[in-house]
């Protein structure tokens, strides 16, 4: 029996749709790991702060922590399971093992669905806080080391491993001819 | 975190209804705030209100030639808005200097405004805190507030305002619309927040129960040039030590319009008017936009901890009406 404390809800995880029951408290980053078995997003800091639980709600990056589930009802999310098709790695995913851009990999779901959200934001003509000129009529900003760091502020990752992130991510862009 | 009940408004007056109906209610948008003061359980509310998909969202060109951003778009969509991008760059640039893209996903644009200090002991439920708890005493007047405030702080509190979009809209002398159940409202957003005085738990002007609906932007000359700078303890994703958002308008070497208001120094946007007359109707000059800083900090207090701000706000003042100068000479 569902009381005003608790709601029935719908979630598109993945392409996957589940009904489920949760208590309103119920983070989306716990339904997804504790409900849906989606283990990818991880429990950082659980405040917002770390960017290790960065999922895609409607094709934007947010941290699930703070999103809560009830909340992201109806609404399609992917994590970290969802970016590959089948066995095979997506390219992000492959640069990573290959450029070495972790240690631990606790950050590591969370890097890469933050950092194949901002190349698509970037690919919209957002620009940043290192970007010299925000005029719509200036051109794009070239994703540089810089302006990947900035747009990726939001994930930390313990170990230090930036500079390979940093690297794995501009060949990703490279990849998409929005680099030098 | 305490039970709550969650409802989903589908239009204004049903969540004004919803709000109006009674409980410890709050308003939900992006989440990023209230979600994380109630995991610290410095909120606990008995019902949320979820104004996510009420037909709020948006920008659009106002009557008057400015704009409107709706109260539910996201700071995202404000900051990467090709029209805010190119009338009001220092609201685009003070948006995208703060929080994070995952955080700037979510943020509306309601929520920015009602976003809560960041002190820490007003984070704190063992921590006594007048704005949390009113009546419990400042944590922060005699402990740590080496980031707190030197402008118009109370013995009651001496907490900061973290926006940084706040100040931008300030400069740009935004209005906040709302709406309650008795209709319609706006506040300037000089009027917007409350003094701190001695009930710093009370933070806007907004009527009980009342929703923001809006922000509107007034329209700018074209050739009002506009920039944020913000300097933080970490290069990025940082609350404010000192903000600037300064707008400036000059015609062969004199100033036409200039408006200056300060984050991270107050409890609210600091818009510097007491710089501005000083500037106004003068010849671009650095020295004087010094001495014009310099007179707008002489009201500063600063705490044991803080009196470097005095320092940094003079210098990004100075510096931020010199660039805006020179570019205008371009």
């Amino acid at each position: 029996m569902v009381d005003d404390m608790h709601s029935e809800i719908t979630l598109f995880v993945n392409g996957k749709t589940t009904s489920l029951e949760v208590d309103n408290r119920r983070t989306l980053l716990d339904a997804v790991r504790e409900d849906l078995g989606y283990t990818g997003p991880k429990k950082g800091c659980d405040h917002g702060q770390c960017g290790a639980c960065t999922v895609m709600l409607n094709g934007r990056r947010i941290v699930s922590c703070l999103t809560l589930a009830v909340a992201a009802q109806d609404a399609e999310i992917v994590t970290i399971e969802g970016i590959a098709e089948g066995d095979a790695l997506a390219p992000l995913q492959e640069a990573f093992v290959r450029l070495d851009s972790y240690q631990c990999g606790f950050c590591t779901p969370g890097q890469i669905c933050s950092a194949l959200a901002m190349l698509s934001e970037h690919a919209e003509g957002w620009p940043s806080a290192v970007t010299a000129d925000v005029s719509p009529d200036a051109p794009t900003p070239e994703l540089d080391a810089a302006e990947v760091r900035e747009r990726l502020s939001g994930n930390l990752c313990r170990c230090g491993a930036y500079p390979s992130i940093v690297r794995a991510t501009l060949e990703m862009a490279a990849r998409k001819g929005i680099s030098s | 975190m305490k039970e709550f009940a969650y409802r989903r408004a589908t239009d204004v007056d049903e969540a004004l209804r919803l709000a109006a109906a009674g409980g410890d209610t709050r308003f939900l948008g992006g989440g990023t705030n209230l979600v994380d003061l109630m995991k610290n359980g410095v909120e606990a509310p008995e019902r949320l209100i979820d104004v996510r998909f009420l037909p709020l969202g948006g920008i659009s060109e106002t009557s008057g030639g400015g704009m409107l951003l709706g109260a539910t778009t996201t700071n995202s969509d404000i900051a990467a808005h090709p029209d805010i991008r190119r009338r009001y760059p220092a609201l685009s640039q003070a948006i995208l200097a703060g929080a994070s893209g995952q955080l700037r996903n979510m943020a509306t644009a309601a929520g920015n405004l009602l976003q809560r200090t960041r002190c820490g002991y007003f984070a704190d439920p063992s921590e006594p805190c007048n704005r949390r708890a009113p009546g419990s005493g400042c944590g922060a007047l005699a402990g740590e507030h080496h980031n707190h405030a030197i402008l118009d702080w109370s013995p009651s509190c001496v907490a900061t305002h973290p926006s940084d979009m706040a100040v931008a809209l300030a400069a740009f002398d935004a209005h906040v619309r709302y709406q309650t159940m008795e209709g319609a409202g706006a506040l300037p957003l000089s009027r917007f927040y409350l003094p701190v005085g001695d009930s710093p738990h009370e933070e806007t002007a907004l009527p009980g129960h009342a929703l923001i609906t809006g922000i509107a932007l007034p329209s700018v000359t074209p050739t009002l040039r506009s920039r944020y700078r913000k300097v933080r303890e970490r290069a990025s994703y940082a609350f404010a030590t000192v903000s600037v958002a300064a707008a400036l308008e000059v015609l062969e070497g004199r100033i036409l319009d200039v408006r200056i208001a300060l984050g991270g120094v107050a409890s609210q946007p600091w818009r510097a008017r007491v710089a501005e007359d000083m500037v106004r109707d003068a010849a671009a000059d650095a020295e004087l936009f010094r001495a014009a800083a310099d007179a707008e900090l002489s009201a500063a207090r600063p705490l044991r901890d803080n009196a470097y701000k005095v320092t940094l706000a003079r210098n990004l003042i100075t510096t931020v009406l010199t660039e805006l100068a020179a570019s205008e000479r371009l």
